[in-house]
């Protein structure tokens, strides 16, 4: 099963880098508000249901993938090839 | 409409004792609203208002002629002459790196400077001494990592060059790493600023980044009590470091000061604008009016508590002349840097804060910078520490020299520590000389033929065994570093770190620490120009070793056209070793620990002729000497294999017993020089062997081959990098 | 004779640069990014440092800067155009310069002297150099792992545009010399025409004795040469 996870730094901590590169667009005329940068990474789970594969990609995530301390994550799961 | 009334229990939250609270309400004769709980609570915190220990820091000798700015300031400077000064500063970030390893070390990279420019001063160079556990446990491999990424990630991209420091490996650090960080910088003597405010109606103006929740607390509440499960609770604390926003910050701030156009200004750390604002104008003898709406802040709805207690990094605030505004934001903005005004310097020393229209605080400025309680903490030494001297490390009869030479070079705090430094920027400026990995790091001034030595020193392994003896002798040790590129010592900064001092063994090892860092500075006839003091470094009731750690500042002048180098011996010179007669001195020592696995007895004490004796010559014999190595963690076995790895030849050296070897009794010196230079002179020294071969050969005692020591040697700490 | 020296907010060794062209008899000049103009230079450096922070990617922002118009136009002139570290990853990204610069191999910042051989002298970096010669130059990167396309890469080779090479002291591209997992062991680039190249080590922190090299000193040499031949013209 493949399982996106897309982790983002939490609210409220400042975003050095998101911040810089939204300065960078509007000086290039781009109507941006803020920027947030973060990570997406792609797995594929062995699971048995699309529950199971975000119980286990979330304990990734909680143990490994993300840093608890200053960032969150979203897991989306899907059986079939609409993740990429 | 009134705000309201801070109800009695706030102050408990905010890590404020009931005997504080009522201080404050003297001081206010009255209840005191929200904000100003919080204000005093920050201010009133171990970590900034140093209740503990600041009736014992008094003990420092502080004074000499050279001495500019003294311990009280942002950072300490002194003159260097030709109209240079330096100014210098050591801190720690303990608690926040165990929380989050890589922004814990990073912020502390960025705090340390801004100290250092708040001076008028060019960081030029930082230096991390630091301390964790075991590396056989992952977590500390963790810590360790991510510390070193930080401090790199930070010092690298901010673009100041960090030269080094050293590491210290042992049980107690496993749950409560010490991260400490010096940092100096470079001034010409018409540049120097102070913090305080000054000039009724001069503006605030702050400059940098925004204010979000980060790090709010972080001062009371990170650095002020100790570590147990609720850590986790404690992580919205942490903070985090923009290196481009302070890199930035650095180049604005000298163009101001370059322009004349500061008339005080005051880094924004611990604590943040209550801080920065009740020290400044506290300095002055002024008051402050301070706007919270004209903060930039990140994040819209925050209280005026939360505003005045944020840590947000990056952030200065400046006093400027009104007339002047306009060339001051005209400069924060061709860096890019927000920049604005949020009060004004006024008579009468009130910090008067106002928010959303109303008077949120209005308190005397000097109660909470000057005002905290000093606790006179009850001391005493513990029970079982004269049984414990007495009772000495058990020598065996003989020694295999060659396998515990080995094992002492695979150590990670003794083996190679470039995993660590070549991860860090050491070029930047063009000024190093000596890198890291030697006894000192130097620095030459360029355009002046002076050079900066600096070396970091800390034992908590000695200083657990008897905290003045082993606090001296990290004086002595960093002296002697200094000294072997040479550089005269100077001036000292100091990290004090403890553990809980409402113990009464904790609050005695501080005593006789500050003791033992003062006795042996007026015995090198140099000032502690500044210092730090991390207590509460303890976790689940169990206390760190008392552990100083000094930055020594020494003075080449001239700076020697080829200081010695660890890395310049060869062939068929020959190897004196200088200093007093060796005496057994195992207590606290690397063979002990890595060997004997023991951890008892009492470390000599040093010895101050014998130490000034040697640091005076070994400044003379930096001239000329090819290579010039203290005696230090390891004994004379370890000082000659690190000779013979990094020069890549032999040693054969002669001794009488295995014990000469190892011991590591002070005030020693290895000096490598042409064949028929004779260094009998002024002070007691013998020539025990000749460089070449391809093994560290100590004669009967056993020979080590060169390759096998130089793989043990690299591999010691970058096995547990990798 | 006046080289620029281009500072972008984040630049760090623009004064590193300026003294050590300046020690070498050159006239340098720092310009700021914002400026749309050179000033009248010759020549420019882009020294290294962490432009714009190095967020988003290495170089990635400063390319859009004001000044890189000029630097365009000096580099059409076949004026000599000099990257050094982030300065190369400037020219990489501003498409000057073939190719980009990752994270090294493993993953960390690299500071160390590295060694470097000189594989062509047919650019503004080496042409006081000769073909073979090792140079013990510093390093000091996080993004100095170099890469480029199958085809790019061919067409370097083929067009004697690879300048440097890293090494071992003897001068043998090993695996172990090549400290970043640079494509080819590659340390420095040049354009078609010759008078725009980078490099990852730094000449300017190897020109001075007491600092332990003056390797990096035919580097800036090739660089001040180049720039009074390319006003001869």
């Amino acid at each position: 099963m493949r399982v996106v996870v897309s982790i983002t730094r939490k609210d409220g901590l400042s975003d050095p880098e998101g911040a810089t590169t939204a300065k960078a667009l509007r000086q290039l005329g781009y109507p941006v508000g803020e920027v947030h940068f973060g990570r997406t990474i792609t797995l594929e789970v062995d699971a048995a249901d699309a529950a199971a594969a975000r119980a286990a990609a979330t304990d990734m995530c909680t143990r490994l993938l993300a840093n608890p301390v200053i960032e969150d994550f979203t897991v989306f799961v899907s059986e079939g090839e609409a993740v990429r | 409409m009134t705000p309201p009334v801070a109800t009695e229990s706030l102050h408990r939250s905010l890590g404020m004792i009931d005997d504080e609270y009522h201080a404050v309400v003297t001081i206010l004769g009255r209840e005191p609203r929200p904000a100003e709980l919080a204000m005093y609570s920050v201010m009133w915190s171990e970590h900034c208002s140093y209740k503990s220990s600041r009736a014992w820091l008094a003990r420092f000798p502080t004074e000499a002629p050279w001495v500019v700015v003294g311990p009280g300031e942002n950072a300490g400077v002194v003159d260097l002459g030709d109209g240079w000064l330096a100014a210098l500063r050591i801190e720690s970030h303990n608690h926040p790196s165990f929380v989050e390893p890589y922004q814990g070390a990073a912020t502390g990279v960025g705090g340390i400077l801004r100290d250092i420019f708040t001076m008028g001063a060019r960081p030029v160079a930082v230096w991390d001494p630091l301390r964790f556990g075991p590396l056989d446990d992952s977590h500390n491999r963790y810590l360790l990592d991510g510390v070193v990424r930080g401090i790199a990630g930070y010092g690298n991209a901010v673009g100041v060059p960090t030269l080094g420091g050293e590491i210290e490996l042992d049980d107690c650090y496993t749950a409560n790493p010490l991260v400490n960080v010096m940092a100096l910088g470079l001034l010409r003597r018409q540049q120097l600023v102070l913090s305080a405010a000054s000039g009724a109606g001069n503006l605030a103006v702050l400059l940098g980044a925004s204010t979000g929740r980060d790090g709010i607390g972080g001062a009371s509440i990170l650095a002020s009590a100790g570590f147990d499960e609720a850590s986790g609770a404690k992580r919205p604390s942490v903070q985090i470091g923009d290196p481009f926003e302070e890199k930035k910050l650095i180049e604005v701030c000298l163009e101001l000061y370059r322009q004349g156009l500061v008339v005080a200004i005051q880094d924004l750390g611990a604590a943040g604008i209550s801080c920065a604002t009740a020290e400044s104008a506290a300095r002055g003898g002024m008051g402050m009016d301070v706007d919270l709406d004209a903060i930039h802040l990140r994040e819209m709805d925050m209280t005026a508590a939360e505003i005045l207690m944020s840590e947000s990094q990056e952030r200065m605030l400046a006093v400027v002349r009104p007339d002047d505004l306009d060339r001051v934001v005209a400069l924060a903005e061709r860096w890019e840097i927000a920049a604005s005004v949020i009060g004004k310097v006024t008579e009468g020393g009130t910090l008067r804060v106002h928010h959303h229209g109303e008077v949120v605080a209005e308190v005397p400025a000097a109660s909470l910078a000057e005002g905290a309680p000093r606790y006179l903490r009850p001391y005493h030494q513990p029970d079982d520490l004269e049984a414990a001297w007495a009772d000495g490390p058990v020598l065996p009869a003989s020694v295999d020299v060659p396998s515990s030479l080995l094992r002492l070079l695979a150590d990670p705090a003794i083996g190679d520590t470039s995993p660590i430094y070549r991860q860090y920027d050491h070029q930047l400026f063009l000024g190093t000389v000596v890198e890291p990995g030697h006894d000192g790091s130097l620095l030459r001034i360029k355009g002046t033929g002076k050079g900066l030595a600096v070396s970091t020193d800390g034992d908590g392994a000695r200083c657990a065994l008897d905290p003045q003896r082993g606090a001296a002798r990290i004086v002595w040790e960093a002296a002697l570093n200094v000294a072997v590129v040479g550089a005269r010592p100077y001036a000292l900064v100091d990290n004090l770190n403890l553990g809980n001092p409402e113990k009464p063994e904790v609050m005695w090892q501080l005593i006789e620490v500050i003791e033992g860092l003062s006795v042996a500075c007026e015995a090198l006839g140099i000032p502690v120009v500044g210092g730090n003091v991390s207590l509460y470094n303890e976790t689940a009731g169990v206390d760190i070793h008392p552990t100083p750690v000094v930055g020594m500042l020494g003075l080449a002048d001239p700076m020697p056209a080829r200081p010695p180098r660890l890395d310049r011996a060869e062939a068929g010179m020959a190897v004196w070793l200088l200093g007093p007669d060796d005496g057994d001195d195992f207590a606290g020592s690397a063979f002990a620990r890595v060997v004997l696995d023991q951890r008892r007895g009492r470390p000599a004490a040093p010895d101050p002729a014998a130490g000034r004796a040697v640091v005076a010559r070994a400044i003379e014999l930096a001239g000329w000497c090819p290579v010039l190595h203290d005696v230090s963690r390891g004994g004379l076995a370890v000082a000659m294999a690190e000779i013979a790895i990094r020069s890549q030849v032999g040693v054969v050296v002669e001794v009488d017993h295995w014990q000469d070897l190892f011991t590591e009794s002070p005030h020693r010196l290895v000096a490598v020089v042409p064949s028929d230079a004779d260094l009998d002179g002024a002070m007691p020294g013998r020539r025990i062997g000749t460089v070449g071969g391809d093994a560290i050969d100590f004669g009967r005692h056993g020979a080590l081959d060169l390759p096998k020591a130089t793989a043990a040697w690299a591999a010691a700490l970058a096995r547990h990098l990798a | 004779m006046k080289v620029a020296v281009v500072v972008f907010p984040g630049t760090n060794c623009e004064q590193d640069v300026v003294h050590a062209l300046r020690a070498l008899g050159g006239t340098a000049e720092l310009v700021w990014h914002g400026d749309a103009d050179l000033a009248g230079a010759d020549g420019v450096v882009l020294p290294g440092g962490f432009a714009h922070g190095d967020y988003l990617r290495t170089g990635a922002i400063a390319r859009f800067s004001p000044v890189m118009t000029a630097v365009d136009r000096l580099a059409a002139a076949g004026r000599p155009v000099l990257g050094i570290c982030n300065g190369f990853q400037v020219l990489c990204e501003a498409g000057l310069l073939p190719g980009a610069l990752v994270a090294n191999r493993d993953l960390r910042f690299i500071c160390r002297p590295v060694h470097v051989r000189v594989e062509s002298t047919a650019s503004i970096l080496t042409a006081a150099a000769t073909v073979g010669d090792v140079l013990r130059l510093p390093l000091n990167s996080y993004e100095g792992n170099y890469t480029a396309s199958a085809a790019m890469l061919g067409e370097l080779a083929a067009t004697d545009r690879v300048v440097l090479r890293y090494c071992d002291p003897c001068g043998a591209v090993t695996e172990e010399a090549n400290v970043n997992g640079s494509l080819d062991a590659i340390a420095g680039v040049a354009n078609a025409a010759g008078n725009v190249a980078g490099l990852m080590p730094h000449p300017e922190r190897a020109s001075d004795e007491i600092l332990g090299s003056t390797d990096g000193v035919v580097v800036l040499e090739s660089f001040l040469i180049a720039l009074r031949l390319a006003a001869v013209r």
